[in-house]
């Protein structure tokens, strides 16, 4: 085996080659896939923002701005109305003027208000994960007096509350369900895909059908099922809990099939079959030589499953019977965009939709790439 | 001279292996739909409550007060107060016979409801698959015949954004779009001089027209995934020494893709069809919301939020006998493309 290794491999020495560990060379792999890697690196600033919300979001998911209701998203200018450069980043806020003939109302650009930029300053307070309060922001914007302005890049909703703001507490949500499904997803498919393979038989058999069955049935009209059977009285936390578990209930059949295969190939393996002589009980075979040969494979193909929940949570929200308010999440947000005269209205109440679209691509990227790292065989090819 | 003589008898007995097969996967249904059955019983059983305990909240909130004893036949009369099995039984055994049982929430038999929006789910479902197939094929050859062209490139965006886009949201900004820039509202089936007509060949002619959105939109997803299919399939085959061989000769280009490699590459057309039908249910589930369009999606939806469970278990069961049976077409197909399945 080494020796194909090295032959494909083609190293520049062949004892620096035999050096690299396993996790070495699928880094090695992982980094040829160029989308791969920025997609990985794109989720880590994205959870790591949601994950920090309360410091990034520049209000709370709540705070309802009364002077800009509807207001469209807000722009970031160094330049101001008669040209003059400015090195720290400001904005205008808004006046609002109301149509005579059809009283629609209408945000426009108000030189006089102007909001500079400030990063690491003090504004709205919050309570940091429950825990304690603080008032530190990443960004506050302040007038020439120093008061609170405001400032919406991605405009407001029907309350005056913040989009981004909400899209990122949203976003905490939502991802955070894809992280806790594919938990259990993998334990579930595991589980069911091990016993199937590694007892075979009766048990095998039941699995397989159990599978099938699963495979076989729409599983949005299924979810609906499911989540609208939620009782309405739950907390929040408690349908939070539902809908993943509803979610991933239906995940795993992939996994489970995948991990039966490798039980099933390597259960007749030599070494296997010479642990067990040795006195290595089902237990000890199990985990300490059969589930590492491809845990790794497993657990990456299980990311390709975090997409599917992250959409499968934003089209329930969306149906209303998902997550409900208080809880925000992105399928929630895209709730309120339902109304398509709404949308014609303000378009901008559909960019949790961008983020849901940004974070499966680079979810499906980087599952693609890991699978392709976290392939053993997968040798050829590399520098 | 004997290969001659046997000829006659392995082409029987081919074909006895292959109505094995095909007999064998029917048989293989029935045991999968009475499990689905069975889970679909379970679902609609699951909300707390029933029926009639919903109809007493209704009848108290009137200030009707229900006497034990009414409470008692209303129960009997829907079998109720039977234990879970034989109300599983029941229902079953009515499904089978093509009674649906009686929706409460429209105060109609589900049999009068139901059919009429199946019929325009499977066209929408069929539709789209269509779709698919249209769309996926040519791209799918340009992009694995012009490999890492800007085309190519281009395609590949196209399809990993379209395969990250939640169904709904397409349906969204088509609607945005349509009524944005070209004035005209895609929602629905029919225009609305149609939507109370009854049916002419211009009532169909307008529905056919209106079907390619709805129908584009539920089949986004499934032509990425068939897309990127096709193209790595066909790559796989373009190299292999037969086509060298063909070019060699001299076959046209076109002819030659179309001839050879592509017969194998596409496999995953009919092989996907499987796969891909839940996903096309389920799209079609929610973009009929979105689009208000006469399908399953909505009154599901109703059907569930109102706990009205003969309507909401009929489409349940409905949709995963149009998956089941859908499943089973596209393998006995891919069965009869592909000697090596049924052979196995």
């Amino acid at each position: 085996m080494s020796d194909v290794a090295q032959a494909t491999i083609a190293p520049e020495s062949p004892a620096q080659q035999a050096l690299l560990t396993p996790s070495q060379l699928a880094w090695k792999r992982f980094k040829r896939h160029r989308l791969a890697l920025i997609s990985g690196l794109f989720l880590v600033i994205l959870y790591l923002i949601t994950g920090f919300a309360e410091f990034f979001a520049p209000y709370e998911k709540t705070t309802r701005n009364i002077k800009a209701i509807y207001a469209p998203p807000m722009s970031i200018d160094f330049f101001d109305t008669e040209g003059n450069f400015q090195f720290r980043p400001f904005t205008y806020g808004y006046t609002l003027t109301i149509d005579e003939v059809t009283w629609a109302r209408k945000y426009i650009e108000d030189p006089k208000q102007k909001f500079d930029f400030y990063f690491f300053s003090r504004g709205e307070s919050y309570e940091f994960w429950n825990l304690f309060k603080a008032d530190f922001h990443f960004f506050v914007v302040k007038d020439e007096d120093g008061r609170l302005g405001y400032f919406h890049l991605l405009g407001t909703d029907q309350l005056g509350r913040d989009v981004l703001s909400r899209v990122l507490y949203g976003g905490r949500v939502s991802l955070s369900i894809g992280l806790i499904g594919i938990g259990l997803t993998l334990f579930l498919g595991v589980l069911l895909g091990g016993f199937a393979g590694y007892i075979g038989g009766f048990v095998d058999r039941v699995v397989q059908r159990i599978i099938e069955v699963i495979q076989s049935l729409p599983t949005l009209p299924l979810w609906m099922s499911l989540t609208a059977a939620l009782p309405a009285h739950w907390s929040s936390i408690r349908v939070y809990f539902g809908v993943t578990l509803i979610l991933s209930f239906f995940g795993w059949t992939a996994l489970a099939r995948q991990v039966r295969g490798r039980f099933l190939a390597l259960r007749d393996e030599d070494f296997i079959v010479a642990a067990r002589l040795i006195g290595g009980g089902n237990t000890r075979v199990i985990f300490k030589h059969m589930m590492p040969n491809f845990m790794s494979h497993t657990i990456t193909t299980a990311t390709l499953a975090v997409p599917g929940m992250i959409l499968g949570e934003t089209a329930l929200s969306f149906l209303g019977i998902g997550l409900r308010p208080p809880i925000v999440s992105w399928g929630v947000l895209m709730k309120e965009a339902q109304n398509y005269q709404v949308i014609v209205m303000t378009p901008w109440i559909l960019f949790p939709g961008l983020f849901v679209v940004l974070a499966v691509m680079a979810y499906n990227l980087l599952g693609d790439g890991l699978r392709d790292a976290a392939d053993p065989h997968n040798i050829g090819g590399l520098k | 001279m004997l290969r001659s003589i046997l000829k006659p008898f392995q082409v029987v007995s081919a074909r006895v292996r292959s109505m094995n097969y095909v007999t064998r996967r029917i048989l293989g249904m029935f045991p999968t739909l009475f499990f689905i059955s069975i889970i679909v019983f379970v679902i609609i059983d699951l909300p707390p409550g029933d029926i009639v305990t919903s109809r007493l909240d209704r009848m108290e909130a009137q200030g009707v007060e229900a006497s034990p004893e009414y409470v008692r036949n209303l129960r009997a009369r829907y079998d109720l107060d039977k234990p879970l099995y034989l109300q599983y039984l029941f229902w079953i055994g009515k499904f089978v016979t093509g009674d649906l049982g009686y929706s409460f929430f429209y105060s109609k038999p589900v049999n009068e409801l139901v059919w009429e929006r199946l019929g325009y789910t499977l066209l929408i479902t069929v539709a789209a698959l269509f779709f698919t197939w249209i769309v996926a094929l040519p791209f799918g050859i340009y992009s694995a015949v012009k490999q890492y062209s800007i085309g190519d490139y281009f395609i590949t965006v196209v399809a990993l954004v379209g395969l990250a886009t939640p169904n709904f949201l397409l349906a969204l900004l088509v609607m945005y779009f349509s009524s944005e820039y070209f004035g005209v509202s895609i929602g629905g089936l029919f225009s609305v001089e149609y939507r109370d007509e009854v049916w002419s060949l211009d009532k169909v002619m307008d529905m056919l027209f209106r079907l390619w959105i709805p129908a584009s939109v539920v089949g986004m997803g499934g032509t990425a995934v068939t897309m990127r299919l096709l193209r790595a399939n066909l790559l796989d085959e373009l190299n292999k020494p037969y086509v060298v061989t063909a070019r060699a000769k001299g076959v046209k280009p076109l002819k030659l893709i179309l001839k050879y490699p592509l017969r194998i590459a596409i496999n995953p057309f009919i092989s996907t069809v499987g796969l891909l039908l839940p996903t096309l249910i389920s799209g079609e589930a929610i973009v009929s919301v979105v689009l208000n369009l006469p399908t399953t999606g909505r009154m599901l939806l109703d059907a569930l939020l109102a706990q009205d469970m003969y309507l909401a278990g009929s489409f349940l069961m409905l949709l995963a006998i149009l998956t089941v049976v859908g499943m089973l077409i596209s393998d006995l197909i891919l069965a009869w493309s592909d000697p090596r399945i049924r052979y196995e």
